[in-house]
């Protein structure tokens, strides 16, 4: 397994509405999906996830029903709102704004100032 | 209709919560199934599948918790659960459970108690409209709430700042409506008196302003709704009926309302006359002399907009126009306001400061309480630590069991609440019913019955106490380490010499300590006032009240009448000395009156020489009274009209007047109007207007001579009758007497030292009284405080000694080991609150005459006491302490 990475505050949430806009899932399946757009790179715990799946669904980014699972089992699935949708737009690109400022200073060279 | 829905939401949001319970369950658990059949499928067996899934997952309950959180509005429910929660716990513990309550609800109904006296008679405003605008006007330095009634009505015309001034004045009488005279008690008013209070009659009409046609011109009465409800039996037919007053004819006009009880909150008068009517129902009519100052008692609303500040002001202008006007009756005249009800600040401010102190050591009582609390919780707490730490180790947050203590401990003491308001309400209805000075004043009144303030404030001080003793143990819970306690068990604290719980403790006696010494002052104060000195002899003498004015004679008979009292009365077997006077001293205050030296010219009240108390007493009274003659004479009854004035002073007006004793018989001085009057004679000093007031000045004179000194007046008297036979015998002998004289006059007959007791001391019995009560809480407080601490050191240590006891120790030393400490922080904490007692007993001296903290039965007492309480709350612990048998407790570890 790769070198994991402790997820920044307020990341989850981003990864759970990305994980979502890619079809309905169930709480596993956003573990999985997590764990395979990131490479297994992010460490997230298994129940952490159902409060912040909670929380997004009190905010209406996200709406859940109960549904069958692959391997026929009763799960709940979560998939994103109208609201979900224009809230991952936003955070994304808040994120890459965020992410290239990062990127961008910690390149700076002493021969640049 | 808002609160409807409210609740329709939030029932709506339990059922609900109950569903995502399930809800959220069921998610979690086919979480774990779906990990475990990849686990499955990546070669492990179904149960090692399962078993590795839920480790992954981590703590399902606390995830499920914040599942919940996450959900909001959950906050109802997690408090239903709390409750539930603290309920079973308290269930399990029912002996710790009821010493808090009951705890609880002594300190919390002391307070209610204390709160809703305070709130009855200085809070709660006078039952009329705008009350908020109503002032009472006091006159002088001195804050004096009579004035005369030549100076009120020009007060009433001339100011601009109040819509209209009333006066009023209390006075008994005797009614009667066709059967047998009865005795009553009655205020006198000025015609617009219901008028300007805003009042409506419940039946019938009220007299006004336009009724009011001079002297006796408006014979009406106005009955109180109680009256009229326990004498007339709510006969409506009763308006326009002529009743007897004094034996003058009086027309009933009509019925207050139920919630009008005149204007003074300590007593309920039963009727209204108009005031312009003073000579038929006093026998003596001074509305036209600016000179006397009975009980007159001036009260009006502020106009709107008008500050106190420019209402004084404007008073004060006609008060130096009155004092330039009439030179020789008006000095002194600044005014000042207060709030009506308690006749002004002269019963108002010892009343208000007295309350206050009682407040005060009220809520040390329930600081002692929460303390005695706070330790038993963090008792509690300590032993439940086994609990707690299992409870952090399932993965509940610290906060949530915060909460949950808390829970409790609101819990608790919101029951500890509502039993002591019960408490409380049933001790304060006794209050309310109470007649404190049944003979005296019949219709005194104690009206303290509790309101929504009251229960409001019990139960804001239920909410404080619970969160004050609930936090102790918080310290305790954020610092448990569940590693340690589940892997060590129970931790002994080691090397700690002082706790927190020793340190409440000690606060807690130290607080009961102060309450005990207070009231020990009080009783011990209350005893020596009993027996000093008073300046007369009030056991083995009887007072007899036989109300000539009410009987219908007037002043010039008076005289004539008593004198035929008084033989009667000597002639009797069994009376040893009678003698009257017009006020018998320490009888609700005193008159006094300005004196001048024989030299002064210049009759101005500045120039006065002394003020000095009046009495008007026949020949016989000091020896009546005992009253010691220490030069000259006493009065004979040649000393009447015809002869030169004289009067018997007392040693302090000798003293100040003359020098000395031996210069004062013979010497002259000159009463207000500049009359001489010779000194005959030099009695002892006495106590007049109260027990606790410094040497006064008194002048007695001779009763024959004085209905016609201006200002004092013979309109009452009491004879002073000295026996030495049975007097319940002698009593109704006296009464038949009496009554063969004249069988329409009220005749009253009391004990002295029992009449005493009901006025002059009747504020230091009630003062002792209540102290005595939170003395005694405060002892109870510390009973259960020493005995919680003793009990739970004695269990906790019983192996250690069991192990002493099987080493060989001696009851004595077991006794020491298991107590030791308890005594000491006793003693520590008695010593503080001794100490911190005697110095809060200053205060009390105000009250309680001769309250002195410097007193070594006191602190022998105090002492004596605190031993005793201690003896007995550590009693029962150390009979368990000694009763050790090694072998068992050895055995069940």
């Amino acid at each position: 397994m790769a070198e994991q990475a402790q997820l920044l505050p307020g990341t989850l949430d981003l990864l759970i509405l990305k994980a979502v806009s890619l079809g309905p899932l169930h709480g596993y399946g956003v573990l999985l999906r997590i764990g395979q757009i990131s490479d297994s790179a992010l460490l997230i715990e298994q129940g952490a996830l159902y409060p912040a799946l909670f929380r997004l669904v009190r905010q209406g980014l996200l709406k859940a029903s109960w549904g069958t699972s692959e391997n026929n089992r009763r799960a709940k699935f979560y998939e994103l709102t109208t609201a979900g949708r224009k809230r991952l737009r936003d955070e994304t690109e808040g994120w890459n704004r965020l992410a290239t400022a990062i990127a961008s200073a910690l390149a700076a060279q002493p021969e640049e100032i | 209709m808002k609160v409807l829905a409210w609740l329709r939401c939030v029932v709506a949001k339990l059922f609900h919560q109950s569903q995502i319970v399930d809800d959220t369950d069921e998610e979690l658990r086919s979480h774990i199934q779906l990990r475990a059949d990849d686990l499955e499928r990546s070669g492990l067996t179904r149960s090692e599948a399962e078993r590795r899934a839920r480790i992954e997952f981590g703590g399902q309950v606390k995830y499920k918790e914040e599942c919940h959180e996450a959900l909001g509005g959950h906050f109802i429910e997690t408090v239903l659960q709390d409750v539930r929660f603290s309920v079973r716990m308290l269930r399990k513990s029912p002996g710790f459970t009821l010493v808090a309550v009951f705890t609880l609800a002594l300190a919390i109904g002391a307070n209610a108690v204390v709160f809703s006296i305070m709130n009855a008679l200085i809070l709660r405003p006078l039952q009329v409209s705008h009350a908020e605008s109503l002032y009472a006007v006091e006159r002088g330095s001195n804050q004096a709430i009579n004035h005369s009634f030549p100076d009120y009505v020009d007060l009433r015309d001339r100011n601009r700042s109040f819509e209209d001034l009333v006066a009023y004045n209390v006075t008994g009488a005797a009614l009667d409506t066709g059967n047998n005279p009865s005795s009553v008690w009655l205020l006198e008013t000025t015609g617009n008196y219901f008028d300007a209070l805003g009042v409506r009659p419940y039946l019938g009409r009220f007299f006004h302003r336009s009724d009011e046609h001079g002297p006796n011109s408006a014979p009406y009465i106005v009955l109180t709704y109680w009256y009229w409800h326990s004498q007339f039996q709510d006969d409506r037919g009763v308006v326009g009926r002529v009743v007897q007053l004094n034996k003058h004819p009086f027309t009933v006009l009509g019925v207050a309302p139920p919630d009008f009880k005149g204007t003074l909150l300590f007593l309920a008068p039963d009727f209204w006359v108009p005031i312009v009517n003073q000579e038929q129902v006093e026998g003596l009519n001074v509305l036209n002399d600016r000179g006397s100052r009975g009980i007159l008692m001036v009260m009006g609303h502020l106009k709107p907009g008008v500050t106190q500040a420019q209402a004084v002001a404007d008073l004060n202008s006609i008060g130096s126009y009155l004092e330039k006007t009439y030179p020789k009756d008006d000095s002194h005249m600044t005014f000042s306001l207060t709030t009506p009800g308690l006749a002004g600040d002269w019963l108002g401010g010892p009343m208000r400061e007295f309350l206050t102190g009682l407040m005060l050591l009220a809520g040390l009582i329930l600081l002692a309480a929460c303390a005695n609390l706070g330790s038993l919780f963090a008792a509690r707490a300590a032993d439940r630590s086994r609990e707690i730490a299992l409870r952090l180790a399932l993965g509940s947050s610290r906060r949530r069991i915060l909460r949950q203590v808390f829970t409790e401990a609101v819990l608790i003491s919101l029951v500890g609440g509502v039993v002591g308001l019960a408490g409380s309400i049933v001790l304060l209805r006794g209050l309310s019913a109470w007649r404190p000075l049944s003979t005296a004043a019949p219709n005194m009144t104690v009206p303290v019955n509790p309101d929504a303030k009251v229960y409001l404030v019990a139960l804001l001080l239920a909410v404080v106490s619970g969160f004050l003793f609930g936090a102790v143990p918080v310290r305790q819970i954020l610092r448990t380490n569940p590693y340690e306690v589940v892997k060590l068990g129970l931790s002994r604290r080691v090397g700690r010499r002082i706790t927190v719980r020793d340190l409440l403790l000690v606060t807690q006696i130290a607080i009961c300590a102060v309450l005990v010494t207070s009231s020990m002052v009080a009783v011990r104060g209350l005893i020596r006032s009993l027996h000093s000195n008073f300046g007369f002899e009030p056991r083995n003498a009887m007072l007899v009240g036989a109300s000539l004015s009410t009987a219908g004679y007037s002043a010039d008979r008076l005289s004539v009448m008593q004198k035929r009292l008084i033989d009667t009365l000597q002639t009797i077997p069994g009376v040893k000395a009678v003698g009257s006077i017009d006020r018998p001293p320490l009888y609700f205050g005193a008159n006094s009156a300005i004196v001048f030296t024989d030299k002064t010219a210049d009759l101005r009240p500045s120039n006065a020489a002394a003020e000095a108390v009046l009495y008007n007493v026949s020949p016989g009274y000091f020896d009546a009274a005992r009253t010691t003659l220490l030069a000259g004479r006493e009065f004979t009854w040649h000393d009447d009209e015809s002869a030169p004035r004289v009067a018997v002073v007392n040693r302090e007006f000798a003293s100040r007047i003359f020098g000395s004793r031996t210069n004062a018989v013979g010497g002259y001085y000159k009463d207000g109007d500049g009359t001489r009057i010779r000194v005959v004679g030099v009695v002892e000093d006495g106590k007049y207007a109260s027990i606790t007031e410094e040497a006064q000045s008194a002048i007695f004179l001779a009763a024959l001579q004085s209905p016609y000194v201006r200002g004092t007046h013979m309109t009452e008297s009491t004879l002073v009758v000295r026996w030495t036979r049975d007097p319940q015998q002698l009593a109704t002998v006296i009464k038949s007497r009496l009554r063969d004289i004249d069988a329409g006059m009220p005749v009253t007959i009391e004990m002295w030292d029992k009449q005493l007791n009901d006025s002059a001391l009747f504020a230091s019995r009630m003062a002792t009284l209540a102290l005595g009560v939170l003395g005694l809480m405060g002892a109870v407080l510390s009973i259960t405080g020493i005995f919680g601490m003793a009990a739970y050191s004695v269990s906790k240590r019983l192996r250690e000694l069991g192990i002493r006891v099987a080493l060989g120790a001696q009851r004595w030393e077991v006794l020491r080991a298991a107590l030791g400490r308890a005594f000491r922080l006793l003693a520590f904490g008695s010593a503080a609150g001794l100490i911190l007692g005697l110095l809060a007993t200053r205060v009390l001296a105000y009250i309680v005459y001769g309250a002195t903290p410097r007193d070594p039965l006191v602190l022998a007492g105090v002492v004596l006491a605190m031993a005793l309480l201690g003896l007995v709350a550590t009693w029962i612990p150390a009979q368990r302490a000694l009763s050790v048998d090694p072998l068992i407790l050895l055995r069940e570890e």
